[in-house]
């Protein structure tokens, strides 16, 4: 087992963002989004990110930034150092890491 | 809090191939008001996209639908609803060519499609899209064209639907989360259509999308629509297991072994299919998937399992170069997750992957709910006690395009009714305390994994039982507060675990009620196949009330 930091951006449109730190357990050769996942059952189940299809890279969703580069959380590794999560900064921010990302046409 | 109010001829819940397939059909037949709504983004979501391996249809020369019937029957045990059956693999034929004419790119071979011979089949059959690239290309191919067929299809994102609406005893719309704004919505509508998929969400372990949490079945359910084989959960048996793969869907060694065949070992390195009443398939791969996933768990039981608990799967003996033939950029893939294939066995385990049971539908894809119509994995029936490899796309393709024509036949014919979403919104706008209820998830995916896997016990199922009705009890009567919040992930997997407690109950019961072993099910308590159970177990109403009926000639 390693240990990553995972320092995520928080919080909704029109508030400060703030920045929360949360140690994460893994196995090597697992995902960001394993671990966004993980957290979400066993630390924090308000956190919020996007995603359907599990690891396939199919659905493109997860899309964030990961130490200010644009990453898929399914393709991009744990690592057993600090890492910083953001929200795309080129979407409208949802909650967290959750953007923005349908077609204005296919939106409510 | 804001609530949209929405109209539409056709409500099509799901946006994957049945959905899809679903609007453009009604549109073409003349419903001017098509609502095409999914939970994901529209056509990324669903199994659909995830289906990286092949098609089944009777589309080359010398083959016929009546041959791939034929096989689809056999496959299904004897549990086949045939006429629905017959439909998947006719139309399903037709909608492979006209996918075809909309370029989604199907491999060629000569003047024909390329296709592989799958388990089950009596000749090469699936037909595919290169490199591992099938679903995607048919989500995308769909996307388009529902895209061009213009103002008809309202498409819209990001919306779970809760309820169903019940008025004078038919559907007229239904009420929903749009997930990104936390806003309520609803939606009348004459005709709807559950294209929602299966429940692979139930299981710890599965190789569909997150959101196939099995909701089109509780919708139908609390409709007071029926749903029939339940207990039939397929699981695919040489799902990834390890080492941890990213960026790949976990079944994508099928399509391997159809190309190139492969070798399924035990942890001592030996074959063991034949023990188990498998072919030796030397080097071609022939064994079906309940006979698959039977002997690796059975290999397991006996102490021989692979390290992480499932069986190896080689490509050792295959050249490079044959590899590389086969699914070039993908070798490359494999190896930035550390998988040299020509070196490297990798470990694989039955995985849950498709839902033989569902909704249960006519030959024209409506319930027994005026209003309300299934298309696609959504459906029960088709399939029978096991799937075909190959049918699924098939049966999403054909399913959607009947369903879409009849629903449009139905608005056209009955005008809006009156509609009022009461109960429905005020879920929606209920405010229940702070709940983990990821947590609660979780907990219900490693009790389905553990007792309702592909083989069962009375014991194991009443454990299960016991635990739904404990999580039931957990997450109390409202999701946790406050609504009208921007993707809610604590309120929107509350909202979730209604509709996946609620079905996870009707698999269990139909599993305990089932006492013999038939395809997908096997009770170690009733290992035997018996015919006096070749009979179909329907469910009616949130009240899950259990009868038998004589399987549809």
């Amino acid at each position: 087992m390693m240990r990553a930091t995972l320092l995520i951006q928080r919080g909704v449109p029109g508030e400060a963002p703030r920045e929360d730190r949360f140690t994460l357990e893994f196995e090597p050769g697992e995902s960001v989004l394993d671990g966004l996942r993980r957290l979400r059952v066993n630390e924090d189940p308000t956190l919020a990110f996007r995603y359907a299809c599990l690891n396939a890279n199919a659905c493109k969703e997860c899309i964030i930034l990961l130490d200010g580069l644009v990453i898929y959380a399914c393709t991009a590794r744990l690592e057993p150092r600090e890492m910083r999560l953001a929200p795309l900064p080129n979407k409208p921010l949802l909650r967290d890491l959750a953007t923005l990302l349908a077609p204005p046409d296919e939106r409510l | 809090m804001k609530t949209t109010h929405l109209v539409a001829d056709v409500l099509i819940i799901g946006a994957g191939g049945a959905g899809m397939y679903a609007a453009l059909e009604a549109a073409r037949s003349g419903a001017e008001r098509v609502l095409l709504l999914d939970r994901s983004l529209i056509g990324r979501g669903g199994a659909t996209v995830m289906a990286q391996m092949t098609v089944a249809a009777a589309v080359g020369a010398g083959d016929h639908w009546e041959h791939h019937l034929a096989d689809t029957l056999a496959a299904g045990r004897g549990l086949c609803d045939a006429g629905l059956s017959a439909l998947l693999c006719e139309v399903g034929a037709e909608c492979i060519l006209e996918m075809d004419q909309w370029r989604v790119g199907w491999a060629r071979s000569g003047e024909g499609f390329a296709a592989v011979q799958a388990p089950g089949h009596d000749r090469a059959r699936c037909v595919y899209v290169d490199f591992l690239n099938t679903g995607p290309a048919v989500s995308r191919t769909l996307r388009a064209q529902v895209q061009r067929a213009g103002p008809a299809i309202r498409r819209i994102g990001e919306v779970a639907v809760t309820d169903l609406i019940v008025q004078g005893g038919a559907v007229t719309g239904a009420a929903g989360l749009h997930v990104a704004s936390g806003e309520a919505i609803s939606i009348a509508a004459p005709a709807t259509i559950i294209a929602t998929g299966g429940l692979t969400r139930l299981y710890a372990r599965s190789s569909a999308s997150a959101n196939m949490s099995g909701d089109g079945y509780a919708l139908a359910l609390r409709a007071g629509a029926t749903l029939i084989d339940m207990e039939f959960v397929q699981f695919f048996p040489i799902g990834h297991l390890a080492p941890r793969l990213i960026g790949m869907d976990p079944i994508m060694w099928d399509p391997f072994r159809y190309k190139l065949g492969g070798r399924l070992l035990n942890g001592a390195m030996e074959e063991f299919l034949p023990r188990w009443g498998g072919d030796a398939e030397a080097g071609r791969y022939s064994t079906t998937r309940d006979l698959a996933t039977y002997a690796i768990t059975k290999e397991n039981e006996a102490g021989r399992g692979s390290p992480s608990g499932g069986a190896w799967l080689s490509f050792a003996h295959v050249p490079e170069g044959e590899l590389r033939a086969a699914f070039g950029p993908v070798i490359d893939r494999l190896a930035t997750n550390g998988i040299d294939l020509t070196r490297d066995a990798i470990e694989v385990s039955p995985i849950a992957h498709y839902h033989m049971g569902g909704v249960r539908v006519d030959q024209v894809m409506r319930t027994d709910m005026p209003g309300l119509l299934a298309a696609g994995e959504a459906v029960g029936g088709a399939n029978g006690a096991n799937r075909l490899s190959g049918n699924a796309i098939t049966e999403a393709l054909a399913f959607g395009r009947i369903a879409g024509r009849e629903a449009a036949r139905i608005a056209a014919a009955a005008p809006l009714r009156g509609f009022a979403a009461g109960a429905a919104l005020d879920l929606l706008r209920a405010c229940g305390p702070a709940a983990n209820t990821a947590a609660l998830v979780a907990r219900l995916q490693r009790l389905m994994a553990e007792d309702v896997g592909p083989f069962r016990t009375g014991a194991g199922l009443r454990r299960a039982l016991a635990g739904i009705a404990a999580l039931d009890a957990e997450l109390g009567t409202a999701p946790p507060g406050p609504p009208g919040q921007a993707h809610d992930l604590a309120r929107l997997d509350w909202l979730d675990l209604r509709q996946m407690l609620l079905v996870a109950r009707a698999v269990v019961l139909a599993a305990l009620a089932r006492e013999e072993s038939r395809g997908a099910h096997q009770r170690e308590d009733f290992p035997e196949m018996r015919e006096d159970w070749r009979v179909n177990q329907l469910i009616r109403g949130e009240a899950l009330e259990l009868s038998h009926q004589a399987v549809p000639a």
